[in-house]
């Protein structure tokens, strides 16, 4: 892997950035404008925000050739926020996300990202994928069969294109075939523009027309919290991805500064809140791109496109957007996770499951990712904490051997197997395989002594290991007083 | 005859006996070299990073799929070196292969994924048809 400079980065692939992020223009408009519909904002929110969001993460990101804009992850998360108190609040929501991203890299808190078990990572990818095919089954309550087949149409299109040419993105022309199929066919199906407005026009600077008070801030926290979270997960798991198929490292920090930056900008041109998207990045590196230059043509390509093909974007069916949102499900659901959860351990699989019902049953990824961590934190301990006891007599002394580590978790059983009322004289307690962790350690370790000496028994703890000693030497009757 | 011997390789149990068939042709002729090829393509990254998440380095699990056909070139005593190759496996290879002017290309028959390579004509198939140069499928 070599590092590259900033000009390098911007210049070094001036040919295949454009042409990727032409493609990527492409690729975004649908999901742009679906995402803004999951969301229940008009789809110009969406669009502004992929414009915004991905012009200005191609100058302050760090990654590049990864690609931000609106997404699914996000949208999720603010459907109530926007039911319940309309467009203004989502703007202040992703204006301070956009500051909570910017404090997560000035304290370089991406290399905490290690600390997300993998299992997490993929329940987390999981449930993103069933929400978003989830929310699209709305779109089909009620409708005649006729939507349906449309949105078969636009299925077999993206699947089946990709033989008869890869140079265009296959949801487009699946979007542009149906459209045009609805178009001149007359077919009556709801389109774009029976949910919401296309205004051609460019995003205006407008500061969010809310209530500057402590309880604006205390409605938007929560979401902004999350947002953030989510945010930057997707983000460095992007950035993580985008290394790896083009071999080129990134610095993480540096992304969810920038993050930071790009939905603040963009909470104040009136955009929502994003983040990176899988999929459209693998599409801008598979294209050919790699530089901060697609980033850019896809953003300024996209509302280009706006301006000028406004009056048509409005009658692209709710099928053709509905088939794009299935396609994006599939293809960000981690299929490999259900070949292997019979190999992988028993524990991680139930974590990974664990993460997708939760976030399934509370409709939030951040608090389906804390549920997974605090579970896997658990299975840990209790893992670690298997202590054994052996026991032996040495000539007329009763001998001890622990094995394991001692902590807050593993004391009380480790308590239960001495034998303290047995008739020898002396006793051994052996820590050469063991290990004192924690305040709770020490105090187990002087409680068995104790009741030992109750009982009129010499007591010897011998082979404690330097830093068990440090500890002890530092606790030891200090908080034996309870 | 053959002096530049290309070996495609993705760990599998395909490409195992792909490797000691190419192990096999480079002892034949004195002074080849054979090359060991792997491909990363855009997209497996998801899945590949998705289930190396707390692994120090992704290329790990890489370098292990590689291993298989390295140790077996190194217990030859052969000559050989290994390249790690961005894009879609087929055609990255056909390029490459084309490009450097190899005598032979030797492929497994079926890769890790035998239900896509089924539906999606498989990247032998496609190193057969393009290469300039012969092609050994091995079953």
């Amino acid at each position: 892997m070599n590092s590259i400079g900033y000009k390098q980065s911007w210049f070094g692939n001036i040919k295949g950035d454009i042409l990727s992020g032409l493609v990527v223009a492409l690729a975004l408009i649908p999901e742009a404008i679906a995402f803004s519909i999951i969301a229940g904002v008009d789809p110009m929110v969406g669009l502004y925000a992929s414009f915004t969001i991905a012009v200005t993460i191609a100058f302050v990101g760090g990654r590049p050739g990864m690609i931000s804009a609106a997404t699914g992850a996000m949208a999720l998360l603010f459907i109530d926020l926007v039911a319940g108190y309309g467009l203004q609040y989502l703007l202040a929501a992703t204006i301070l996300t956009g500051i909570l991203q910017i404090l997560f890299g000035i304290f370089k808190l991406a290399r905490y990202m290690k600390f997300i078990p993998r299992s997490v990572m993929v329940g987390f990818v999981n449930a993103l994928a069933i929400l978003i095919f989830t929310s699209q089954l709305q779109h089909f309550v009620g409708e005649t069969w006729i939507m349906y087949l449309l949105v078969m149409i636009t299925l077999l299109i993206i699947y089946l294109f990709p033989y008869i040419s890869k140079a265009i993105p296959s949801t487009l022309v699946a979007i542009v075939f149906v459209t045009a199929l609805a178009i001149f066919m007359n077919i009556n199906v709801r389109a774009v523009g029976d949910i919401g407005t296309i205004s051609q026009t460019l995003p205006l600077f407008l500061i969010p027309d809310i209530p500057l008070t402590f309880e604006t801030l205390t409605i938007i926290f929560p979401y902004s919290l999350a947002l953030a979270i989510v945010g930057l997960l997707e983000s460095l798991l992007t950035a993580t991805i985008v290394d790896d198929s083009t071999d080129t490292p990134s610095d993480k920090n540096v992304e969810s500064r920038g993050q930071g930056i790009s939905n603040i900008v963009t909470g104040f041109f009136g955009g929502m809140a994003g983040c990176a998207m899988i999929g459209q990045s693998v599409i801008n590196v598979k294209s050919g791109g790699s530089g901060r230059l697609s980033s850019l043509v896809a953003g300024v390509f996209l509302m280009f496109l706006i301006v000028v093909l406004g009056d048509i974007v409005v009658q692209i069916p709710m099928a053709a957007l509905a088939g794009v949102m299935i396609m994006v499900a599939i293809s960000t659901f981690d299929w490999n996770s259900i070949r292997t959860l019979h190999l992988v351990p028993k524990s991680d699989s139930t974590v990974m499951v664990v993460t997708v019902l939760t976030v399934i049953f509370t409709h939030n990824l951040a608090i389906g990712v804390f549920a997974g961590i605090l579970l896997s934190s658990i299975f840990f301990v209790s893992k670690i904490s298997q202590v054994e006891v052996e026991s032996s007599m040495k000539g007329n002394k009763r001998f001890y051997k622990i094995r394991g580590e001692l902590f807050f978790a593993s004391v009380t059983e480790v308590l239960t197997k001495f034998d303290y009322d047995e008739d020898v004289k002396d006793v051994e307690i052996n820590l050469r395989r063991s290990h004192i962790w924690d305040d709770s350690a020490v105090v187990a370790v002087e409680k068995i002594v104790s009741k030992f000496e109750e009982n009129g028994k010499n007591v010897e703890v011998t082979g404690m290991n330097e830093d068990s000693n440090e500890l002890v030497g530092k606790l030891a009757n200090k908080l034996g007083s309870h | 005859m053959y002096n530049k011997i290309l070996l495609a390789t993705d760990g599998s149990e395909h490409s195992k006996r792909a490797a000691e068939n190419a192990i096999h042709i480079a002892k034949c002729t004195e002074g080849s070299k054979l090359e060991i090829v792997y491909v990363i393509a855009a997209d497996k990254a998801k899945s590949d990073v998705l289930s190396n998440w707390n692994s120090i380095d992704v290329n790990d699990s890489r370098k292990e799929r590689i291993k298989v056909a390295e140790n077996m070139a190194k217990e030859s005593g052969v000559s050989f070196n290994i390249k790690i190759l961005h894009g879609e496996p087929g055609p990255t290879i056909v390029e490459y292969a084309n490009k450097n002017n190899f005598d032979v290309v030797v492929i497994g028959s079926r890769g890790l994924n035998g239900l896509q390579e089924f539906v999606l004509g498989s990247v032998s198939h496609k190193v057969a048809k393009r290469a300039n140069c012969p092609v050994l499928i091995v079953k």
